[in-house]
């Protein structure tokens, strides 16, 4: 969000028409005047930060955040673009292929069908999240040990779909494994590793 | 190496950053006053702009700068080439993002805008508006055969007496196939970060195939020397093909960059990256085969159409296979390209290869059945001991070594090969089969390696890795020239200014970096060796008779490492032998009679690929490849409305890559033996043969399952229900 107000205040530009278009401001127009001086004297991106963002308290694997935030933001581009947690992969941006799975309140949601704003009060966990310190998570170490992927793009995203597939119970059997894992698109095609990797974890009976 | 000693399954060394999030694409570098890109495409498929309004765009919140036509900063390499590509047939202007009113393509940008935040410069995008002068468009290239033209490459070929064996042999077939528009898909979106270092001087964090070639397209469009351009890739989410190409908008964005002196960064949609980053181009094959009744086969004729863009020729070896594959006397092959309104097509996994694949393994399965032999003892009949084509021997060939192992796994013999008469419960049941084929390419790379006082041996060259696993390669081909352990050793790659190799792409990188790795270790190694050192139990140490430990000889030469440079390429025995990678595919599936349904249930393949190096990416190469096999054959197509010139399923949802339920169990295996001349390690290529005639196996299986040839890919239920 710094970086977001930094970016405002270097970046002057055109600031005076963007008050007057701003849907926000129109009810600020009953008094165009003092609206006009605001901008003349560069106050103009600070009113509509103020606006136009709105606060957010979220716990991020474990850490507490508080940001501002416009409310089309999206969880995805909040991890992403806002706090580097880059993990979390953007790989359609419309819920189609899974790579921006996450945790929230410890179920699996598509991070890019989700305006961050909806996230307040609760708790998001990333791949970032997953290992304590040099200790891999049993689902990352299987991943690892199982070659269950090529390029790791989506990786991040079958993995935190991969603990959710086994807390659900759906990983009975291979097949079930492949049902409730269809969610995520793998191109490098690691699927047939990725089911043995999730198998793995499934009979090693370790709370994940 | 070189031998027949197996190597050992090695976990990937970059494998820890993937599964933690810390390996960082092109798009996940923080960079200070980051501003972002957002493309606006047009909507009619061939025309001009007739106006662009930009004003409400460049008024909204954040926005830096709307570039169009109008306004976009020259790039000084393209305003210095001819406009025209008279020369070629594909005979159009040539396409320049952003360099005139022309429109060439539907999805061709119109507009690049760039604000200090990602959502600004989406809002702002969504203001552009335009008006077109539209003209008549082709994109179909059913309509457009009359426009087919040979391409400077692959050009006729013919050998044999008989030109027409392939009508006039005792038993004759002949049909059409169709392979449609595929899309590569990787599951990174595509685009580049671009940060200007000073007026000369580029730093780009791009998702390409090849740093260097992505370091000469841009030093060549801005007209700046080579090493103003600092190209960074360590990590590329897929590529499949389509990062082969430096595509204009990353100029284009580049440029833009320059001209606002801020770093800009564009991610291109999912949509956009079916008409901006190639495809698979939609071919049509016709194949007619003439043989013996007794399965020798007499003439192979197969001619391959495909599309390429109105601006640029787009090539590929669609009947390179047929040339070879099998002993028969007497083959013709052509292939045409048709200019088409459309994005232009680039090589995709297995590329041409794959296409033809398909057409010729169906043929040969369909052959077989028809003078009522084996599909597998046809092929075996038909066997090319030396290469047809060439008239050389093959440098190692073990095909039917990989025929016997893989129909033993699959239990080819045990099945009943009469059409239609397996079954599952309702399910109808069908084994089919293929070969693969790709040349075992060996590109010039060069290596640098530093042995640290501390032990760790660093190398570098400038390669790049799209998931096949080089890293963890080189360090196994390392460790086992060196003996020093994995755990000392560190690969550097993705990066333009090491030193140079090819592109990753043609299945060559483990060949050809891989034997200046080998080189540069063995030199290194002589260097030691005058030094009174030798790498042993792991470690460097002292040889025999000597004493000074590696850190005591570093220190009287006044050096903290030692450094050796070697360049490494192929030699005499590459014009010697004809050097193929070959792979066999076995599929089992389930028809369902009522809804047409395929699955995939079962799956071997067979990779007779030389000495396997790193077995455990290895295998994920070929499993990977049958995944891609399997969208190929039953799911994947790009649905363009001719109408409108315009891709209908252009997203995730609507276009069917396969996902996990498509794909069952893989097993695969390697024949693991050394090719004696293809490179130090006795390695062929892998990542092409995985798909390449996958495809071809489901088809055939589909055909034992039901009595239905299906010669139109993907094999969706409508095809077999309309059979």
């Amino acid at each position: 969000m710094d970086d977001q107000l930094r970016n405002e205040e270097q970046n002057g530009t055109s600031r005076r028409s963007f008050l007057k278009q701003t849907s926000l401001m129109t009810a600020l127009a009953l008094a165009p005047e003092t609206v006009l001086k605001a901008a003349e004297s560069g106050l103009d991106e600070k009113i509509a930060a103020a606006i136009e963002t709105m606060p957010l308290n979220v716990v991020i694997n474990g850490v507490k955040q508080s940001v501002r935030i416009e409310p089309r933001v999206t969880l995805l581009d909040l991890l992403r673009e806002r706090l580097q947690l880059t993990g979390t992969k953007k790989g359609c941006d419309h819920g189609q292929c899974g790579a921006c799975t996450v945790h929230i309140d410890g179920e699996r949601v598509n991070a890019c069908l989700t305006l961050a704003l909806t996230t307040e009060g609760r708790e998001v966990t990333t791949i970032e999240g997953l290992a304590h310190g040099d200790e891999l998570h049993p689902m990352q170490e299987a991943f690892l040990e199982h070659d269950g992927f090529q390029c790791g793009y989506c990786t991040p995203g079958q993995i935190m779909s991969a603990i959710c597939c086994i807390r659900e119970g759906h990983a009975g059997t291979p097949d079930e494994v492949r049902e409730y894992m269809s969610g995520n698109i793998c191109r490098c095609g690691a699927y047939s590793n990725i089911v043995d990797a999730i198998m793995d974890v499934k009979q090693g009976g370790k709370k994940i | 190496m070189g031998t027949d000693k197996k190597s050992e399954p090695l976990n990937r060394v970059d494998g820890r950053a993937k599964v933690t999030g810390k390996a960082k694409y092109f798009a996940e570098f923080e960079v200070p006053g980051l501003t972002y890109a957002v493309m606006v495409t047009s909507t009619i498929t061939r025309g001009t702009i007739a106006t662009i309004d930009t004003k409400n765009a460049e008024r909204a919140p954040g926005v830096l700068a709307v570039y169009t036509h109008l306004n976009m900063p020259a790039i000084p390499g393209w305003a210095d080439q001819p406009n025209s590509n008279a020369k070629l047939p594909s005979g159009g202007e040539k396409y320049r993002m952003l360099g005139s009113n022309k429109i060439l393509f539907n999805g061709q940008p119109i507009a690049l805008v760039v604000a200090n935040t990602l959502e600004r410069a989406q809002y702002a995008a969504s203001l552009v508006t335009a008006s077109y002068n539209k003209t008549e468009h082709q994109t179909d290239l059913l309509k457009n055969t009359q426009k087919a033209a040979m391409p400077g490459r692959f050009g006729d070929y013919t050998r044999g007496e008989q030109k027409e064996a392939y009508k006039t042999a005792p038993v004759t077939i002949a049909a059409d196939y169709t392979i449609p528009v595929e899309v590569h898909n990787p599951m990174e979106l595509a685009g580049i970060l671009a940060i200007w270092e000073g007026e000369d001087q580029l730093k780009v964090y791009a998702k390409t195939q090849g740093v260097k070639a992505t370091q000469r397209t841009l030093a060549g469009a801005f007209k700046i020397p080579e090493k103003n351009v600092q190209v960074h890739s360590e990590f590329v989410g897929g590529g499949f093909g389509m990062g082969l190409r430096t595509w204009p908008q990353e100029v284009a964005v580049a440029a833009a960059a320059r001209q606002l002196k801020k770093p800009v960064k564009l991610v291109m949609t999912r949509q956009q990256m079916f008409s901006l980053v190639g495809h698979r181009p939609y071919t049509v094959q016709h194949i007619s085969m003439g043989a013996d009744k007794d399965g020798q086969l007499q003439g192979i004729y197969h001619e391959a159409t495909a599309e390429t863009a109105s601006y640029d020729d787009f090539t590929e070896g669609t009947v390179a296979m047929t040339r070879f594959m099998y002993a028969c006397p007497n083959v013709t092959t052509k292939y045409r390209i048709v200019p088409l309104d459309r994005g232009v097509p680039i090589w995709m996994r297995g590329p041409g290869e794959a296409t033809g694949a398909f057409a010729l393994e169906s043929a040969i399965d369909e052959m077989a059945y028809k003078v009522n032999m084996d599909p597998l003892d046809f092929r075996v009949k038909n066997f090319a001991e030396t290469d047809p084509e060439k008239n050389k021997p093959f440098s190692s060939n073990n095909l039917k070594e990989a025929y016997q192992l893989g129909s033993e796994k699959i239990g080819w013999n045990k099945r009943d090969r009469t059409p239609g008469s397996m079954k599952d419960g309702e399910w109808l049941v069908g084994y089919g089969m293929s070969t693969g084929v790709f040349g075992a390419h060996r590109g010039e790379s060069t290596c640098r390696a530093q042995l640290n006082a501390d032990g760790t041996l660093i190398l570098q060259s400038a390669t790049s890795d799209i998931g096949p696993g080089t890293s963890t390669a080189m360090v196994q081909i390392a460790h086992e020239v060196t003996g020093l352990s994995i755990n000392k050793i560190r690969f550097e790659l993705g990066d333009a200014s090491l030193p140079p190799s090819g592109s990753q792409g043609g299945s060559a990188t483990v060949s050809s970096v891989g034997s200046a790795v080998f080189d540069t270790c063995t030199a290194l190694k002589a260097l030691l060796a005058e030094a009174g050192l030798a790498f042993e139990e792991g470690t460097v140490k002292p040889v025999t008779g000597k004493t000074a430990t590696m850190q005591q000889v570093l220190a009287t030469q006044n050096k903290t490492f030692f450094e050796v440079t070697k360049s490494s390429k192929g030699g005499a025995e590459q014009d010697k032998y004809s050097m193929y990678s070959f792979s066999i595919h076995f599929a089992e599936v389930r028809v369902h009679p009522h809804t047409g349904v395929v699955r995939v249930k079962r799956v071997v393949t067979v990779a007779d690929s030389g000495r396997i190096v790193s077995p455990k990416t290895a295998a994920s190469q070929m499993i990977g490849g049958v995944t891609g096999g399997i969208g190929m054959a039953l799911t994947e197509e790009a649905v363009i409305d001719h109408r409108f010139g315009r891709f209908v399923n252009n997203n995730l949802g609507d276009y069917h890559v396969p996902v996990s339920a498509d794909v069952p169990h893989i097993e695969t295996i390697f024949i693991d033996k050394p090719d004696p001349y293809s490179n130090p390690m006795g390695s062929k290529g892998m990542g092409e043969i995985a798909l390449i005639g996958f495809s071809a196996a489901v088809a055939n299986a589909v055909y034992h399952a039901t009595g239905k040839r299906i010669r139109e890919l993907p094999i969706t239920p409508d095809k077999i229900l309309s059979a």
